[in-house]
This record gives structure tokens, C-alpha cells and sequence, in this order.
């Protein structure tokens, strides 16, 4: 799990200030291949794969139809995208919290990762949508069993990369605080956390990505309501337009989580040489 | 002068029975109050292993350290450390003025205090206005003042160096040389520098230990007559300089420091009491 | 010493497990202990149609990773070192690759059916995008020094490429082959168990839980992926290290 750091923080370089010109560029063959998507559609007609213009047609029926009371949001909104958001957002900030916080002390303990390193790699390897029966009938079906389904999934790469993080920090680093009497309480926080920071960023990144899946699949399985549902009631209904729009929806969740998280990531590792 | 560092009967030993690594020997040396020691051995001689022991960073297996009379058993409150890889030893996620601040901030200073301490300690240095940049944005030469200045913000009663200006550029080196005696004489501060280059050693300092190869021992104890007022042109070229270099590079290489070496070996073999070490050295 | 370390972690687990259980804190049938769950391993690994649920799942789980290496290391080779094509696909990448493979499920089912080829093209499309960004990195980032070096030499261009390029992209290729080999395993198996596949671990543990509701089994089949994955990701991590024991670089991946 020491891997993922470097190619976000690559990737991300170069967009800042290079302006309107790269915007183009980097949405150009994006833009290209939506137009031929509608093009081959229209041409081809068939029902599964209906044209991105009709898709955005019931997107926007599906989610901006609604009153003003409701900021013209449809009932779609909150009936399905707020619950998914609760969830995912839910159970990653609790992994992260947890797996942070124990990681830290696994990590400084000289012996800890012995007992629980091979038993964490083990959960790590267990598909997590194979245990959702298991956690439906602990946690009968609705969000405590999807929130224990994210988490149970999310919790080991920000787990087992800040471990790593931790124990990586720089021997000559460790030196130095100590050579300057660095206080226990100040230890963790000054010398431990920033050293691992970036490592801990990318398990937070990886684990945020596998939050979404989770809460798309625990959906598709057990659930009343939530995006994931609807994907598949769409689908049940042949409404494959609808169905389309929530895929759609995925991705551009997906999408923005991870450019959420990398702009924070920007902002707290701005200290990286390379970076901004 | 008072003695402000007192080392007795100093050994370490990493490792224990056959794989036992002898780095230091029962070395003892003092260090007076106000006085630039220079430590020369070597590469590989045990002279970090020295340097951490005196530090408190690492406990030696054998002997005593006491700084202004107390017995050091771990950090000493007034000590620090300048380390040799400026860019491992900065804070990468701290700002050059934060670096500077970190000593302080346990300190019972209060903010404006510390501020105003790393900007004249930076000043000291020769680093003014580059508070808010990042270490990565500085020239190495330019790092490791900011390490030099952050040794001095906590006003030591000592201050250790381990090879400080090894991994600069020969004309940065200089500067840093001449920078050093500069502020040391200016504060009155105690240091003990650890370097591998005899030019250096004699130039710098006001005495030279001269240490053998592993197990590090002393094997020469010179004092530096050379005039406080030091030049990297005129000094170098002084007979006295040229003599004095020659000295140590003589007790370093030559036969003598062989012997003791060779003696030192004979030593540890026979302490390990390992035949086939004592076959081995038959055979020599 | 450590491995003593390890025995005692594993067994303190299953002793929570089993005392939770026996203490009546949760049913035991909503959660078997790991004696019941472990001899029902033990049977299952005797009968053949569970074992032909493992192969099932281990073969369609083989061929998503040959075709996925065939597909991404050629493209991330292209990509690498044609920079306009990176600059220019990036924002469809970027946009891809973030879509839960899952999600597709419903999309797959009515396009390809509940047959293997669906969980071999999801596991495709999820284990693409960490082999693609790891070989794209390691060929856009490959320290210029390297390449000056032997073009000082004479090194013709192609050769730069077979020589220098690749051995310097080789542990990060490895490193996106090892994690992208993670992911397909655990998308094969949820798509078996989301999808109802015919054959395979997921199909396996579906069935144990709609009717009978028998969670010994769920568990069985669970432990059973989990110590698959386990295996394939310590042995792909053993190889790398001594494949590449020349390399400092830890191996980067998206």
C-alpha cells in the first residue's frame, strides 16, 4: 500500500494557470467523443443505448423538475442522491477517522502491525459485497448495514497506508526532534503526521473511491432508497434512459470526490517541492 | 575557562558476542567553555556514533558524557545538533522561519519573542527575509544556515556538528567555514564539529582531536596556534597552517595511526576471544 | 518471533469471534463462530461443486487480467510518451475512470447477459485504469538524466526505449499489475454475487443467502475469496520484490 502518491499530484500540476487554452485542450476529445456518442446512437438506434441528449433530457427531468420551495430540485434529489451523499460521506469520514487514528498508533508501536498485519491484509483481500448478507441480517437492510459496507471496505487502505506513512518517516528527521527535545504531546502532531501526510492522502483517496463503489453496490442489494436503487429500479422499469442518467451520476460523483480531495490535498500539501 | 564538556571513558559497542561492532573505544576529552573543537578521523571511524552518544541520542555501553558538570543521560536542555544532510534534517512542511521557531516552541517564550528570535538568529547567519519561504525553495548552502541558524535560535551552552559542510559546494563551504567562526566567536557559544576533511579541521578549529580508524580512539590531542582573526586565503597559506595540516594528515595515514589501529584490532580480537580471529591475525 | 506475533493475532481474532458468539451477543445464525465456519470450509473444499465455483471464479479472474495488461500497457506506453495524446485523452481518462465498475452491472447485464463475459469485462474495465495511470507515470516521469545518459552514449532512439524506458517503467507497471490484480478479483466475485452468475465464489454465496439464509456457508465462501486474494496479492508482491530488487522507487500508482 505504499503506492499511489505520485501521479495525482502529477497529473494536477500543470492545469493551474495554464488557462483557458488548456481548459480546451484537456475537454476537447472529451467534448468530440459525447458528439460522436449522440452521432453513432442516433444512427444505430437501439434501446439500450439511447443518444447523451436524451439521457441529459431525463437527467434533467429526474433531478431539476421540482417546485422552487425545493430550489427547483426534483424529488429525485432527495429522495435518492442526499441519502447516497449521507452514506458514503458518512461511513469514508468515519473510516478515515478510525483508520487514522489507529493506524497512528499501530504504526508507532514497535510490535503491533506483527499481530494484526497479516489479519488486516486478509480483510483487505475479502470482497466486500460478499459479507452485505452477512451485515443485512446484523444490521437489517437500510443504512446501518450500508454504512458497514463502506466502511468495511474503506477503512483498510487509509488503515494500512498511514500505517505505512508512519513508519516511513525520515530517520534523520527523527534525529533532529529529538536533538531538539521535541515534547511527547507535540511529538505526533509536529514530527509523525506531517511526515506521513502524503502517504495518509493517498489511502484517503483510494478509500474515498471505494466508498462510492460500496454505496452503489450495498444499494443495487438492499436498500429503499438511494442511487443505487434507482439505477436498478430504472432498469427493472426498462426506463433505460433514467437508468443512464444515474451511471452518468456515478461518474461525475466520482469524478468530483476525486477532485474534491485533490484540491484539498493541493492545499495541505502545498509544501511538496513540485507541487503548485 | 571552565569545562563545558566533559567525555570519560567513552566506549560503544553495537551488537552483542561475535557480531559485536567495537565503533568507539574509551575515549575521554574535555571541552572548555567558549572553545571550537574540531573532531577528525576517518571515514567510518565511529565519529557519529561519538556524536549521537554526546548528544543523549543514543546511550553508550560504556563511559560517561557530562556537559557543564551535569551527567547526560538524555537530550541536554541546552545542546543542539546541526546534522550533515540539511535536507533530510529541515521540516520540509515548515516554513524557513517555522524551522528556525521549532526549538522555541516548548520554550517558555511567548509567540512574538520566538518570531523575533528566529529572525535574528536567520539574520546571524546571513539570511534575512526568506522567513516565509519553504526550505526546497533555498540553494543547499542556503539550507543548511537555516539548520545552523535553528541550532542557534535555542542559544545553546553546546553545539554539535556532524559534518556539516560536507555536502556543499567547495565555494559555499568556505563561506559556511568562515560564517561559523564568525558567529561562534560572536555568541561565546561551545562547539564540537565533527568533520573528515583536515583542512577543515585545522582551519576551523581551535584545537584538533585527532581520532584512529575503528574503534575510534584519540590519537593526537593539537591545539591550533593559528590567530583568531582567520582567512581562507592568508591562513591556508601560513606555514603554520601548512605544518599543522601536514600534522595531522601524518597522524591520520601514517604509521603511527596504523599501529594504534592495528593494536586496536589486536585488542578486540582478543577480547572477542574468537580463534578464529586470533588465527587469522597468526597468519598476518 | 513475528511469526509467533502473527499466530497470536490471528487466533486472538478468532477467539473474540467465537467468545462473542457463544456469549450470545449476536445469534448464531445471524453470525456462525469461526469453529463452525472453518469446519464447513473444511467440507466445502471436499465437494465439487464448490470447488468448481473457486476455479470458475480464479480462471475468469485470469483471463481479465491477461486481457487487462494487454490492453493497458500498450496504451499507457503510447500515452506515456506521446504527450499531446496524454494531454488530449486526459479528461475523458480522468472521467472514466472514477465510474464504479459495479455501477455498470445493470448496463452489462442487459448488454452482455449474466454469463462470464461480464464478470471478465468488468474486472476488465475496473483493472485497465491502475495498470494505465502506473505505465503512463513511470514513462512520463522517467528522470531525463537517465535518458541523456544514454543518449551521450549513442543510443539510438528506439533502442532508449527498450533499453532505459522500460526496465525504469517495469516496477510501476508491476506495481498497477499487482493492485489492478486486487480490484479484478474482488469486482469478478461481486459481480457473481450481484449478477447471478452460473458458476463462481459470488454465485456460491448468493445462493447460501436468499432462501436459507445459511451464513455458515456466506462466511465459508467469504473466508474462502478472502484467503484467494490474500494468497494472489502476497505471492504478486513477493515476485515483484525479487524481480525488481534493483529498484528503490516503491512503485506509484493512481
Amino acid at each position: 500500500m505504499s503506492v499511489l502518491q505520485k501521479p495525482a499530484t502529477v497529473r494536477t500540476r500543470g492545469r493551474v494557470g495554464r488557462g483557458v487554452g488548456g481548459f480546451a485542450r484537456k475537454w476537447l476529445l472529451f467534448v468530440v467523443l459525447v458528439l460522436l456518442w449522440e452521432l453513432v446512437t442516433r444512427l444505430t438506434v437501439s434501446v439500450f443505448f439511447p443518444p447523451p441528449s436524451e439521457i441529459a433530457v431525463a437527467a434533467a427531468k429526474l433531478w431539476f423538475s421540482g417546485p422552487a420551495s425545493q430550489l427547483f430540485l426534483g424529488d429525485a434529489v432527495f429522495d435518492h442522491i442526499l441519502p447516497s451523499l449521507g452514506r458514503v460521506l458518512g461511513g469514508w469520514l468515519l473510516s478515515v477517522v478510525v483508520g487514522v487514528a489507529l493506524g497512528t498508533a499501530l504504526g508507532r508501536s514497535r510490535t503491533g502491525m506483527d499481530y494484526v498485519g497479516p489479519l488486516f491484509a486478509f480483510f483487505r483481500a475479502i470482497p466486500p459485497p460478499a459479507l452485505v448478507p452477512v451485515f443485512i441480517v446484523l444490521f437489517h437492510i437500510g443504512p446501518g448495514m450500508q454504512v458497514a459496507t463502506i466502511i468495511f471496505g474503506s477503512l483498510w487502505p487509509a488503515l494500512l497506508n498511514t500505517v505505512d506513512g508512519v513508519r516511513s518517516v525520515d530517520k534523520v528527521k527523527v534525529e533532529t526532534a529529538r536533538a531538539f527535545r521535541t515534547p511527547r504531546r507535540y511529538w505526533i502532531g509536529l514530527v509523525v503526521l506531517p511526515a506521513a501526510l502524503p502517504k495518509i492522502f493517498a489511502g484517503l483517496r483510494l478509500s474515498l473511491s471505494i466508498s462510492l463503489i460500496l454505496m452503489a453496490i450495498s444499494e443495487l442489494v438492499g436498500a429503499l432508497n438511494g442511487i443505487g436503487y434507482a439505477l436498478l429500479a430504472a432498469q427493472q422499469a426498462y426506463d433505460y434512459d433514467q437508468m443512464w442518467a444515474w451511471v452518468v451520476l456515478l461518474g461525475i460523483l466520482g469524478y468530483g470526490f476525486n477532485a474534491a480531495l485533490l484540491a484539498i490535498e493541493r492545499r495541505v500539501l502545498g509544501w511538496q517541492p513540485g507541487r503548485n | 575557562m571552565s569545562t563545558m564538556l566533559e567525555v570519560s571513558g567513552l566506549s560503544h559497542r553495537y551488537g552483542t558476542g561475535d557480531a559485536a561492532h567495537v565503533a568507539v573505544r574509551d575515549l575521554s576529552f574535555e571541552v572548555a567553555a567558549g572553545q571550537l573543537a574540531c573532531i577528525v578521523g576517518p571515514s567510518g571511524c565511529g565519529k557519529s556514533t561519538l556524536l549521537r552518544a554526546i548528544a543523549g541520542l543514543l546511550p553508550p555501553t560504556a563511559g560517561t558524557v557530562s556537559l557543564h558538570g551535569d551527567r547526560v543521560t538524555g537530550v541536554p536542555d541546552d545542546l543542539a545538533v546541526v546534522f550533515q544532510d540539511y535536507s533530510r534534517s529541515l521540516f520540509p512542511w515548515l516554513s524557513v522561519g517555522k524551522n528556525v521557531e521549532f526549538p522555541l516552541r516548548w520554550s517558555k517564550l511567548d509567540k512574538a519573542t520566538r518570531r523575533t528570535r528566529a529572525r535574528e538568529a536567520l539574520s546571524a547567519v546571513g539570511l534575512s527575509g526568506v522567513e516565509g519561504k519553504l526550505p526546497w525553495q533555498l540553494s543547499g548552502g542556503m539550507q543548511q544556515r537555516v539548520s545552523i541558524a535553528r541550532a542557534l535560535a535555542s542559544r545553546p551552552a553546546l553545539l554539535l556538528m556532524d559534518e556539516p559542510f560536507a555536502s556543499v559546494d567547495a565555494q559555499t563551504r568556505f563561506d559556511l567555514e568562515d560564517l561559523l567562526r564568525r558567529v561562534q566567536t560572536e555568541q561565546g557559544t561551545t562547539v564540537l564539529l565533527v568533520t573528515h576533511d583536515i583542512d577543515e579541521s585545522v582551519y576551523l578549529g581551535d584545537r584538533v582531536l585527532v581520532l584512529s580508524k575503528s574503534p575510534a580512539h584519540i590519537v593526537a590531542d593539537l591545539p591550533v596556534g593559528l590567530p583568531a582573526q582567520r582567512d581562507q586565503i592568508t591562513t591556508r597559506e601560513s606555514s603554520q597552517f601548512v605544518s599543522l595540516r601536514s600534522e595531522v594528515a601524518r597522524l591520520l595515514h601514517g604509521p603511527a595511526a596504523t599501529a594504534a589501529a592495528d593494536a586496536a584490532e589486536w585488542a578486540a580480537a582478543e577480547q572477542a576471544d574468537s580463534t578464529v580471529s586470533k588465527v587469522e591475525n597468526a597468519q598476518n | 518471533m513475528r511469526f509467533v506475533r502473527n499466530l497470536i493475532g490471528l487466533l486472538g481474532f478468532l477467539l473474540i469471534w467465537e467468545a462473542v458468539v457463544r456469549v450470545g451477543w449476536v445469534d448464531q445464525n445471524d453470525l456462525p463462530p469461526p469453529t463452525v465456519v472453518f469446519a464447513r470450509i473444511g467440507q466445502l473444499l471436499g465437494d465439487v461443486e464448490f470447488v468448481r465455483d473457486v476455479v470458475a471464479s480464479a480462471l475468469a479472474w485470469v483471463i481479465a487480467m491477461a486481457i487487462s495488461v494487454v490492453i493497458a500497457v500498450p496504451a499507457g506506453l503510447v500515452l506515456g510518451s506521446v504527450r499531446w495524446l496524454r494531454e488530449a485523452t486526459k479528461a475523458v481518462v480522468e472521467f472514466l475512470r472514477p465510474i464504479p465498475s459495479v455501477a455498470l452491472i445493470p448496463l452489462v447485464l442487459i448488454v452482455i447477459g449474466g454469463g462470464p463475459e461480464a464478470k471478465i469485462s468488468l474486472a476488465v474495465y475496473a483493472s485497465v485504469w491502475p495498470i494505465l495511470f502506473n505505465t503512463i507515470y513511470a514513462l512520463a516521469e522517467i528522470d531525463p538524466l537517465l535518458v541523456e545518459t544514454a543518449r551521450s552514449y549513442g543510443t539510438p532512439r528506439s533502442r532508449i526505449l527498450t533499453s532505459v524506458a522500460l526496465p525504469h517503467a517495469a516496477p510501476f507497471v508491476f506495481t498497477g499489475i499487482r493492485m489492478a490484480a486486487a480490484i479484478s478479483l474482488i469486482v469478478v466475485i461481486s459481480t457473481e454475487f450481484l449478477a447471478g452468475a452460473k458458476l463462481g465464489i459470488g454465485q456460491f454465496v448468493l445462493e447460501a443467502s436468499s432462501g436459507a439464509n445459511r451464513m455458515d456457508l456466506v462466511l465459508a465462501g467469504t473466508v474462502v475469496a478472502g484467503v484467494l486474494g490474500f494468497i494472489v496479492n502476497e505471492g504478486l508482491e513477493r515476485l515483484g520484490r525479487r524481480l525488481f530488487r534493483w529498484s528503490t522507487d516503491e512503485g506509484t500508482a493512481a
